[in-house]
């Protein structure tokens, strides 16, 4: 029996042997034939020299996240051969170079071991060590084009885009694609029973990461001053960001730029830098992960306090600590809610995919201006550093960027006097201005104790009354952040409830659970804090299962916290080992906490 | 108490600059600093430069870190931009804020503890980056607010009011400053304000990094027999190597002066400063040697004072980044979005 377009084909190679590329490739290729697909990367914290895997996911029903089992393995990397036979399923396939036969690898008797000698192929072929390594790569496309029926045509038009002009260079690539493609015709059934076929899955969408997608974002949002310190897994925003700008916030006759992009000594002064750029109205953001937050805690407390809009990513990687970096998780959702000593609380915005990259993107600058705090979009190393098929960003040209409550030159040489933090709308929120723009407009800005007309204080109760306020603009901001998608199936009184990357393998469970008869409802929060839809989503439920990535249930500990609602119905789905969630955890999880007797 | 407005009671008579403001008119709250504290000499020297200077006062930003020396932007200039931020971070907030708005002036306010021991990273980097601004280190040995401890810049064998002796080598601001390459270095004393406020108000009108590193003592915790910066070691052991004096753009230079000794500096807003050398042999133009003059003078105990350092030819953050003249934030943002349609031809490389 054949199967179409449901193959999930997992590649092991050696870091820094340039299979980044050929992996590329390869997942285009499948991506034009109009077969929707997934991109994941397992990369080590490495330059040079250690294993990495990348996984496409051929997933003819478009599903997100990636699926727990590998059907075929490409093994190009001796160093890993055992575990990765281990991991093919039963019934699959193990695709390796056998220049140097292994008669181990012959062990399993319930999967096709396939040895195409891709190094011998080479060297008679093609001339210099890099050129054959590199060529090698190109050749197990070409192998497993033959071995999933991949449309040739295809391969050559995309290498003809890569390489343009250079007509020797598609030449060549072609050459490696065909020798692996003529020999594992040659020498093997081709195409397997599990196959690709062209099909119509994929129009209107594109595939691309979270970082690109989110820099992209801040160049729509007339972003102009980004400050950062390298960090993994967020490192490519900026680069993204960099790249953006200099093409399109260059002068081309003057060669000036539009745009201040300062990598700073540390994510201490990163944070400073924006907060400065902030307070005289740039708009201005900070990329970093877990630990850059940690360093940036104090400043995040101070623009709260001193009410300066601020945007920071937050590309989340595995904690504690250094953790494991070019690894996955949603960790920092308690660090970042509470961020800083004293009472604070800080807008949260959970991207679910890069194309919510993009949106949230540039809804965190508005919402930040609007909301003069900080605000911090959550996105994390799997949805920033992996290929995610979404539809086509969709840009409105009528777009009004909010740039909040700022008092401008005319309003203020109308005003007697001007009190940066006299709250005359009533909804906690106050008017700012724009230093420099009007000899009116001064005011100082503090850390310290200060009045609701801008002063300094020791006093009790004029404290009080300021903070008193924040909570009030607490309560604005919740009627401002972007509501739940909500789904009801009708079915049951048990819902799942996720934020950010773990929406496709929830999507994906509540399909497989649906074809068991069992029927959850679903809501997925967008934002902290939490709209009053999820309460009323949640008080709806006997059981709300609440999947998430970390250990420490800190998604469900912030419901507690801001939601007046009965925690024994919220129960916790834990998925942490650094790995993207998939479906099959979350099917098994809801299985056996019906086992146990819980409602369905 | 610094939330105390001073009364705006002024004298029909007082002189006033250009913009027809007096000095009153710089002011700020009242100090809640100790009577006698080198830092209200200072701030007062401030005034008088900015009121000099004919700044606008919305157009200057004072930011500072946290320490007796970062309260003091509350004391002056009221009617301008105050960011008074958190320890040691004052020359981050500043980089952002310059590089937003270009337009403004910047001073920033921090002491020793701030900018030489939690803030030194970002000290440094400010330098690095030739960040166009006025960076004021009011310089005491000691940590104030927390009742006398030593600072990075307390000098070995310096007493302090109880306890022992410092044993650990001083960080100098100045000969730090001079090996990371700023391009404006003075030091002076709060007790000279005839010398200090030239030297801020060259540093104001610098394009560029402008250090003024001051000794301002502190007369709670080190102004004793055994400090090295109370007021006392200071006067006894201070030299001005190079005095300088301000002379406003169009303003000619009249007094005659000696080619040896004097050496005219014309600063990029078109004024000019004179540098007035009271030892004939010093450089304040090669780096090397200013760097070998100071660490012997240091070494023989001597607090060497005036604009010790200058070079008006490199270029600062700004221009090191190509940056448009307009500041980035009075850029309309449509202004600065891709052509329209231009997002369809992005997502073409993504199919």
């Amino acid at each position: 029996m054949s199967v179409i377009n449901d193959v999930v084909i997992k590649i092991a190679t050696v870091n820094g042997t340039g299979s980044a590329s050929a992996n590329g490739l390869l997942r285009k290729a499948i991506f034009r034939m109009g077969v929707p697909v997934v991109g994941k990367n397992f990369f080590p914290s490495n330059i040079q020299g250690l294993p990495t895997w990348y996984e496409i996911r051929v997933t003819g029903d478009g599903y997100q996240s990636r699926s727990n089992r590998t059907d075929l393995m490409v093994a190009m990397n001796a160093q890993t051969y055992e575990k990765d036979m281990a991991e093919v399923i039963p019934g699959g396939w193990f695709l390796y170079d056998s220049t140097w036969p292994r008669s181990k690898l012959l062990d399993r008797d319930d999967i096709t071991v396939i040895g195409i000698p891709f190094s011998k192929l080479c060297n008679e072929h093609f001339d210099g060590v890099r050129t054959r390594i590199l060529m090698k790569n190109i050749a197990y496309v070409g192998a497993i084009a033959a071995l999933l029926d991949l449309d040739l045509d295809v391969i050559t038009q995309l290498l003809e885009e890569t390489f343009g002009d250079k007509k020797h260079l598609v030449a060549s690539n072609m050459e490696a694609i065909r020798l692996g493609y003529d020999f594992a015709s040659e020498h093997f059934k081709c195409p397997l029973p599990s196959k690709v076929k062209s099909m119509n899955g994929t129009k209107g969408q594109v595939v691309i990461d979270g970082n690109t997608a989110a820099a992209l974002g801040c160049v729509y949002a007339g972003a102009t001053v980004g400050a950062w310190y390298p960090i993994t897994p967020s490192t490519s925003l900026m680069d993204s960001f960099r790249a953006f700008c200099s093409k399109y916030r260059v002068d081309p006759e003057t060669d000036k730029r539009t745009y201040a992009i300062i990598q700073a000594e540390d994510e201490l002064a990163a944070i400073g830098m924006v907060l400065g750029a902030s307070w005289m109205g740039a708009r201005s953001f900070t990329p970093t992960s877990g630990p850059g937050i940690s360093l940036m805690t104090e400043f995040i407390g101070f623009a709260y306090y001193a009410e300066i809009p601020a945007v920071i990513f937050n590309v989340q990687r595995t904690g504690p600590s250094t953790g494991m970096p070019t690894r996955t998780q949603q960790a920092d959702i308690l660090s970042c809610a509470y961020a800083s000593h004293g009472d604070t609380k800080h807008v949260l915005l959970f991207p679910a995919d890069p194309g919510e990259c993009f949106t949230t993107a540039v809804q965190s600058f508005d919402l930040a201006e609007r909301l003069q705090t900080p605000v911090m979009v959550l996105s994390d190393l799997d949805i920033g550093m992996n290929d995610w098929m979404v539809p086509e960003f969709e840009w409105d040209d009528k777009y009004v960027p909010d740039r909040g409550k700022v008092l401008s030159a005319e309003e203020l040489e109308n005003m007697d006097k001007f009190y940066r933090y006299l709250d005359s709308d009533g909804d906690g929120i106050t008017y700012r201005t724009l230093p420099g723009s009007h000899p009116k407009g001064s005011f100082f800005t503090r850390g310290s104790g200060h009045t609701k007309l801008g002063g300094y204080t020791e006093n009790g109760d004029e404290y009080q009354e300021v903070v008193d306020r924040l909570l009030a603009k607490w309560e604005t901001a919740r009627t401002l952040v972007p509501k739940p998608d909500i789904q009801y199936s009708k079915l049951n009184k048990s819902a799942l409830l996720t934020v950010g990357s773990g929406n496709g393998a929830c999507l994906e469970a509540l399909d497989r659970l649906a074809s068991q008869n069992i029927g959850l409802n679903y809501c997925r929060a967008k934002a902290f804090p939490f709209s009053d839809e999820v309460k009323e989503f949640i008080d709806k439920h006997e059981v709300v299962y609440v999947v998430e990535q970390n250990r420490d249930a800190q998604l469900k500990t912030l419901l507690m916290l801001d939601i007046d609602t009965n925690p024994a119905k919220l129960v916790s789905l834990l998925h942490y080992n650094g790995m993207p969630l998939n479906a099959g955890f979350v099917v098994e999880k809801v299985l056996e906490e019906i086992a146990k007797g819980r409602a369905a | 108490m610094s939330y105390i407005a001073k009364p705006k009671v002024t004298h029909p008579k007082l002189p006033r600059n250009k913009l027809g403001l007096t000095e009153r008119d710089y002011e700020g709250s009242v100090s809640t600093l100790c009577a006698g504290c080198g830092h209200d000499s200072i701030t007062a020297a401030i005034v008088q430069a900015v009121f000099e200077l004919n700044i606008e006062p919305h157009m200057l930003a004072k930011i500072s870190g946290i320490g007796c020396s970062s309260k003091t932007p509350t004391y002056f200039v009221s009617e301008s931009h105050g960011f008074n931020s958190v320890h040691g971070r004052m020359p981050s907030v500043t980089t952002g804020a310059n590089a937003a708005n270009r337009d403004l002036m910047y001073i920033g306010v921090s002491g020793d503890g701030d900018s030489l021991s939690i803030g030194a990273g970002q000290f440094v980097h400010a330098i690095r980056r030739n960040l166009n601004m006025c960076y004021i280190i009011e310089n005491n040995g000691v940590y104030g607010l927390t009742k006398g401890q030593f600072s990075a810049s307390a000098d070995i064998g310096s007493k302090p009011k109880k306890g022992l002796p410092n044993q650990q080598e001083p960080i100098d601001a100045v000969s730090t400053a001079l090996s990371l390459g700023a391009t404006y270095i003075a030091r002076s004393f709060s007790g000279d304000k005839d010398q200090v406020v030239p030297l801020i108000k060259g540093a104001m009108l610098h394009k560029g990094f402008a250090l003024v590193d001051i000794i301002s003592p502190c007369v709670t915790f080190n102004d004793h027999e055994g400090s090295t910066k109370s007021y006392a070691h200071t006067r006894q052991f201070y030299h001005h190597v190079v005095d300088m004096d301000y002379i406003p753009p169009a303003k000619e230079i009249k007094a005659a002066y000696d080619e040896g000794s004097s050496m005219p500096i014309e600063l990029h807003d078109g004024s000019k400063i004179l540098l007035r050398k009271v030892d004939t042999e010093y450089d304040p133009t090669s780096r090397a040697k200013a760097f070998k003059y100071l660490r012997e003078r240091f070494n023989a105990g001597e607090i060497v004072t005036g604009l010790l350092y200058i070079d008006e030819g490199r270029p600062e953050m700004h221009e090191l980044m190509g940056n448009v003249d307009t500041p980035l934030s009075q850029l309309s943002l449509e202004s600065l979005r891709p052509a329209k349609g231009e997002l369809e031809r992005i997502l073409r490389g993504y199919r």
